[in-house]
């Protein structure tokens, strides 16, 4: 039988089973708009990317990480000094986070600016907006597994904000720390919501998400319809461009793992003062810095608590935002979205900065 | 009827309550010479604890009227005679039951000690310049030595003994050096109390005592410093010149001005050692040989250092290596105790264990350091690579999209 008869059939085969040619030809007919923002759409790709590299190295580091009090900092020191490339995977697994991060928030406002949010992609923002809390989620859990001075105080500091929370705060933190203080329960409980229960649902949700993107395809700009713009073929001329900045960010990745190879600091002491300028790390660093200045007393409530009611409003509307934006008649307020965007951009970056300065 | 009733008891009570002393009543109104006392007392000690002028001086301090407050039918007893002031303190603090009110915790053998000093001694035979209690603890404001503005705080006991001791004046009749407190203020001691705020670090009293003050004499001196020197007495025992010097780690270290040892008093031109070996001798060169040992085993820890600090600087992982330099420390530490016993067969332990931990430390660092080499050297290899890719993967979508 000649070669090519056997792989058609083979992939007949394959076909009739799993009916894989459908795939293939969703992937044959999705295309890309080409615009003046086409760039912005590489980012949901690099944070998928990304996230990619954070599952391959957390599967590494899980060979060697045993989540003990006793044993914790030192395995992740065995894995710095005496595991082959173990320094490689642990400082590509804690860059690539922060960049993971960095991708979803720069990801998130690109939607907002292109307003792509806008019907019938209500849900894609929502899983989206999901999305970027359970990797908020990774970065506060993950932060505790080397089990050392600044983590473990980071972590403290923390879950007594969420203890500040009134009615369910106390029982959140309770739940957390897996009791009243952060110990050993707290490090089996986080390593618990790192490498199982958050990634569980971080799949599910990225399922949906994607699911979604594919269903209701590339979002064009507003007043511009799909019909009026050029498309490239998302296999493989998209894709390949995709391809070339992934290439780019291991680059960068590399980079800083080697010139800046990941702290470890040193190992965590529950009865140490706390070292001295302890923050979160930046992407908590804006409302850090903001409930620091907030007094402790405003009128009759108490200062952290209104603080983090305030930012409990201001997550709600920007979940809500699809449903805010567009008016009563369905008209869009797209002028009202990119100031709030914009006003919250300028937020974010001058409380990161001066959260880190001061 | 009620209203005037309760003014009048609400008087009585207020001023009653304010005008109990009328010992600090009356001082206060006096002229700035004589009211001294009065305005002294708001920090004493013995206020803080409910006494008053009375507890001390007798009279009857409820009554305005001088001639009864101060009437020897009151028990009145006055400003006490200089050579009665320790016996007056001792009223109260050689008494147990007294002192277990107020502080039980306290000691009431100040009293006799204070017979034993030279101190003591002198005023029992009329001597009125020597120290009694007020000279040191202050008169009318008498701090808790714990306090720290007191003048017997650890940080101030040197300065108050000084304040008799460097009188040149003051001290010419017992012909003693007035020197000690100019030297103290050179030494290790003094540098670890007052700029590393050690409060145990020795001080006048540590040595000479405090109630029982007298100097500790030529045989007994190895005896005081081996209280917190332990070890080194104990070696030092062991050694050669326990048996020739009577004068113990004086000789070698000084009294008051007790410098940083350092092995330039083995070998050099300030080393003490010649002072009795001449140059060329067997105990010079034995000398000179553990001086090498110490300062060979400085070096190499002193060099594992520095490198460890490099790699630590370019981010290398080196904490395990820079936790066993402590132990290579340590045994710096431990040869230079050593050395009191002289034997170098003693000593040569602590420095080959060190030594060997100086050569782990810094094969430890160098590999940190050539890791380090190795991750640039493979970053540059990694980005040639991925710069190459990315230049196929531009040239493919060139090629692809240059199709019709």
């Amino acid at each position: 039988m000649p070669a090519t008869d056997l792989k058609n059939k083979t992939l007949d085969w394959l076909d009739e089973r799993t009916g894989w040619r459908m795939v293939r030809d969703l992937a044959d007919h999705k295309v890309v708009p080409i615009h003046a923002g086409t760039a912005w759409y590489y980012f949901g790709g690099i944070t998928l990317f990304l996230l990619g590299i954070q599952v391959i190295t957390g599967v590494l580091l899980l060979l060697y990480y045993r989540p003990s009090v006793a044993e914790a900092f030192d395995s992740v020191r065995f894995i710095m000094t005496r595991v082959q490339f173990g320094w490689l995977i642990r400082s590509i697994h804690s860059w690539s986070a922060n960049l993971l991060i960095l991708a979803a928030f720069v990801h998130m406002f690109s939607v907002v600016f292109t307003h792509a949010y806008r019907r019938p992609r209500e849900l894609t923002w929502l899983t989206g907006i999901a999305l970027l809390g359970l990797m908020l989620g990774f970065g506060f859990s993950g932060y505790l597994l080397p089990w050392n001075q600044i983590s473990y105080f980071a972590t403290k500091v923390g879950t007594d904000m969420a203890a500040s929370v009134p009615i369910a705060g106390p029982a959140a933190a309770r739940f957390l720390r897996g009791g009243e203080e952060v110990g050993a329960a707290t490090l089996t409980r986080f390593f618990a919501f790192h490498v199982m229960i958050l990634p569980l649902i971080t799949l599910g949700l990225v399922g949906l998400h994607l699911l979604l993107v594919q269903k209701h395809g590339m979002s064009t700009p507003s007043g511009v319809s799909p019909s009026q713009l050029a498309h490239m073929k998302f296999f493989p001329n998209f894709f390949l461009r995709e391809l070339v900045i992934w290439y780019g960010v291991l680059a960068v990745l590399g980079t800083l793992a080697a010139i800046f190879p990941w702290e470890l600091g040193l190992k965590a002491d529950p009865f140490a003062s706390a070292p001295a300028g302890i923050r979160p790390e930046w992407y908590f660093l804006a409302q850090f810095y903001t409930l620091k200045l907030i007094p402790s007393h405003v009128w009759f409530f108490e200062g952290e608590l209104l603080g983090l009611l305030g930012f409990g409003l201001l997550a709600a509307g920007w979940v809500a935002l699809p449903f805010w934006a567009t008016g009563r008649n369905g008209e869009h307020r797209a002028r009202l979205v990119t100031a709030v965007g914009v006003f919250l951009i300028c937020y974010l970056a001058t409380f990161t900065i001066l959260g880190y300065l001061k | 009827m009620r209203a005037p009733a309760i003014l009048f008891f609400l008087y009585w009570s207020l001023s009653g309550a304010s005008a109990a002393d009328s010992c600090v009543t009356c001082h206060s109104a006096m002229e700035e010479g004589t009211k001294g006392p009065a305005t002294l007392i708001k920090n004493d000690v013995h206020i803080a604890h409910g006494l008053s002028c009375a507890d001390c001086h007798g009279g009857d301090r409820s009554s305005d009227d001088p001639t009864i407050a101060m009437s020897k039918a009151k028990g009145f007893k006055g400003k006490p005679a200089r050579t009665a002031i320790p016996r007056f303190c001792a009223s109260c603090h050689a008494n147990p039951d007294i002192m277990r009110k107020f502080a039980p915790a306290e000691r009431v053998d100040q009293y006799e000690l204070y017979q034993t000093s030279v101190h003591g001694k002198r005023l029992a035979a009329g001597d009125t310049n020597v120290a009694t209690c007020i000279d040191c603890h202050s008169v009318h404001d008498i701090r808790a030595v714990k306090d720290g503005m007191s003048p017997v705080h650890p940080l101030h006991v040197a300065e108050t003994c000084s304040r008799c001791h460097s009188d040149k004046l003051k001290m010419a009749p017992y012909k003693i050096p007035t020197n000690q407190f100019e030297e103290y203020r050179t030494s290790v001691h003094w540098e670890a109390m007052t700029k590393r705020g050690d409060l145990s670090a020795p001080s006048c009293a540590s040595c000479h005592g405090n109630h029982g003050a007298k100097p500790p004499q030529v045989e007994s001196v190895a005896a005081v410093c081996g209280t917190c020197h332990v070890l080194f007495e104990a070696l030092y025992d062991k050694s050669a010149h326990k048996a020739v010097f009577s004068g113990g780690c004086i000789v070698c270290h000084s009294n008051h001005a007790i410098h940083q040892p350092s092995t330039a008093m083995l070998v050099g031109p300030d080393a003490v050692c010649s002072e009795c070996h001449e140059a060329g001798t067997a105990p010079a060169q034995t000398a000179a040989q553990l001086a090498a040992w110490i300062d060979g085993l400085d070096r190499a820890l002193k060099q594992s250092e520095t490198v460890l600090t490099r790699a630590e600087e370019y981010g290398m992982e080196v904490s395990e290596a820079q936790v066993r330099l402590i132990d290579g420390r340590e045994n710096l530490v431990k040869s230079r105790l050593a050395l009191h016993a002289i034997d170098p067969g003693e000593m040569r332990k602590p420095i080959d264990a060190g030594m060997a931990i100086a050569k782990e430390t810094l094969a430890a660092g160098q590999a940190a350091l050539r890791e380090k080499d190795f991750r640039r050297w493979g970053l540059a290899v990694s980005v040639i690579l991925i710069g190459i890719a990315i230049l196929a993967i531009r040239f493919l979508i060139r090629r692809i999209e240059a199709r019709p």
